[in-house]
């Protein structure tokens, strides 16, 4: 069943969006990520404009993470608290993002920087996360008891905070600063950035990881749904009818994403969001070293 | 009254070319695009009209639908420190969103060059590109690029032998527009050729509109932007909220 679009005026198959949105959503009930770095490159894929395909991707990943976060909830593994902290720093960082993105845009390389940065980001938060989680796997399989390091430079700055969550007594400071550079990051790329607030929740932070994925849903709606906003303000390119397909599978596919989290280790859960962070990157540092088909491209505008 | 006389002339020999004229119709002047919309099949049909025998010379025709026309930026990659980036870009002042010629034979036994340049018909001549930056060399490979791009998706078409003509009268031909078709209005002309001159064109004009949900939601985006952006954010919360509680109910 073909469906057109009435933003991106273009004609898509109604269950090619369904089953994306699907994809996407079970991997963002399951890990806790957004899924903005996976659906907005699967968008450029299937014939939507860039410019749509990040304005919409990120309404899509509001509804997810709605989603995701009340089953979250009831489980009470969500640290509101650290949730709001980190969100202030997002919104902040988001702006400045938003800035910086002009500024890029201006000197006409946006494109290459973002796809730059996809390849680094990914890379390392990949690569760190595989080596950690495959360590720990090794451990477990031997039985030692994993030592928290406890005592960080982070435990020794001020204004300090109960996260009776989190199981932490922390300063405010790290977490602001978090998620102020995945707020950056996040407007930069434009995804939610889950995939680098959930290694930095659990690597800088601290934080245990079974609060780590509700937490990290509950401050990308904030964070996406802002976004969302802003985009169809300046640009109008929301396009309402891809997401509501796109929608459709996500919801179902986080509930599903999100029981199937359940029932996984919490070490397994990371191994495979690490194999799966660096796939993408390996993939776009393919497109970048590889000589393309097709040396041109077409681009709406004179501006 | 030389200048008066020079008019009069010219007029008799405007007639005289106008002795054959084109009478077409189209299966639809107006194309609604809907939620399931999945492309449209255009009929173009009509007859040579005459007031006098027929005359000598080869009669062929040419049939165009043009698309609304929109500056483009073509870029083209090169290799930077080992990685490709986009590095030339030049701006095509107007390319039509879809271009599609049918003609009764080979484009190049029906047309002389000078009646294309003239009408704009083939599709290199219906995108104009007045000036490349002269920091780009090879401007032309991105005009063939543009042509190139469009054409591998169906944008861009050139039917050669496409057109019908039956009898030195009756004329047909059948274009199948895309499901991805931009809003707007749509040229449609009609080249009467003998001899490879064009003696008469024929223009008349399809409208192609979103309708119903599809116009709502498009000005809705445009006119109300801030609502718009409200509306499609509740719309996420509720449907995440509404399968996380569809779920619930699943399970009990």
């Amino acid at each position: 069943m073909q469906i057109y679009l009435p933003i991106a005026e273009v004609s898509v198959n109604a269950f090619l969006l369904f089953g994306l949105g699907g994809i996407v959503g079970l991997l963002s009930g399951m890990f806790g990520v957004g899924g903005g770095f996976l659906i907005t490159p699967l968008l450029f894929f299937i014939g939507v404009p860039p410019v749509v395909a990040v304005a919409t991707g990120a309404n899509q990943v509001v509804a997810s993470s709605v989603s995701g976060v009340l089953v979250h909830l009831k489980r009470k593994t969500v640290d509101i608290r650290m949730g709001t902290v980190l969100m202030v720093g997002g919104m902040i960082g988001s702006a400045a993002g938003i800035w910086l993105f002009n500024v890029l845009s201006r000197l006409g390389q946006i494109d290459l920087t973002v796809q730059l940065s996809y390849v680094v980001f990914l890379g390392i938060v990949g690569t760190m996360m595989l080596q950690e989680s495959l360590r720990s796997l090794r451990r477990a399989r031997n039985a030692v008891p994993v030592k928290r390091s406890q005592h960080l430079w982070v435990h020794k700055l001020p204004l300090k905070v109960k996260f009776r969550t989190s199981g932490l007594y922390i300063s405010v400071i790290p977490p602001l600063l978090v998620g102020f550079g995945v707020g950056v990051l996040a407007a930069v790329m434009g995804v939610g950035g889950g995939f680098i607030m959930v290694p930095a929740m659990i690597y800088l932070l601290g934080m245990p990881t079974k609060v780590v994925i509700g937490t990290s849903l509950f401050q990308i709606i904030f964070v996406t749904a802002f976004t969302t906003f802003m985009h169809a303000l300046t640009n109008q390119s929301v396009d309402m009818m891809l997401a509501l397909m796109l929608i459709l599978g996500g919801v179902i596919g986080a509930q599903i994403g999100a029981q199937l989290a359940l029932k996984l280790k919490a070490e397994q859960l990371r191994v495979l969001l690490a194999l799966l962070v660096l796939s993408v990157a390996v993939k776009l540092a393919f497109d970048l070293l590889v000589e393309p088909n097709e040396l041109f491209s077409v681009a709406a505008g004179a501006a | 009254m030389k200048a008066l006389l020079t008019t009069l002339l010219l007029l008799l020999a405007g007639h005289a070319l106008a002795q054959e004229s084109v009478v077409a119709g189209l299966s639809q002047d107006r194309i609604d695009i809907t939620a399931n919309f999945d492309g449209s099949d255009l009929i173009i049909y009509g007859a040579v009209k005459r007031e006098a025998p027929v005359p000598q010379g080869a009669l062929d025709v040419i049939i165009t639908v043009e698309g609304p026309s929109e500056p483009e930026r073509v870029r083209r990659k090169s290799r930077v420190f080992g990685i490709w980036i986009n590095t030339d870009v030049v701006v095509i002042d107007q390319a039509p969103s879809f271009y599609a010629v049918a003609t009764t034979g080979p484009f190049s036994q029906v047309v002389s060059d000078t009646d294309d340049l003239r009408n704009s018909i083939s599709i290199p001549r219906a995108i104009r590109s007045v000036g490349a930056p002269q920091t780009v060399d090879k401007a032309q490979d991105f005009t063939d690029a543009l042509i190139r791009l469009r054409s591998a998706k169906g944008f861009y078409r050139m039917s050669e032998g496409g057109v019908r003509l039956t009898d030195q009268t009756l004329f047909r031909t059948d274009v199948d527009l895309p499901a991805n078709l931009v809003e707007g209005n749509y040229k449609t002309r009609i080249f009467l050729l003998r001899d490879k001159k064009v003696v008469n064109l024929y223009e008349k004009t399809i409208f192609v509109r979103k309708v119903g949900l599809e116009r709502w939601l498009f000005r809705l985006a445009h006119q109300q932007p801030a609502l718009y952006g409200l509306l499609a954010l509740a719309i996420a919360a509720f449907a995440g909220w509404a399968a996380s509680a569809g779920f619930k109910l699943l399970r009990n």
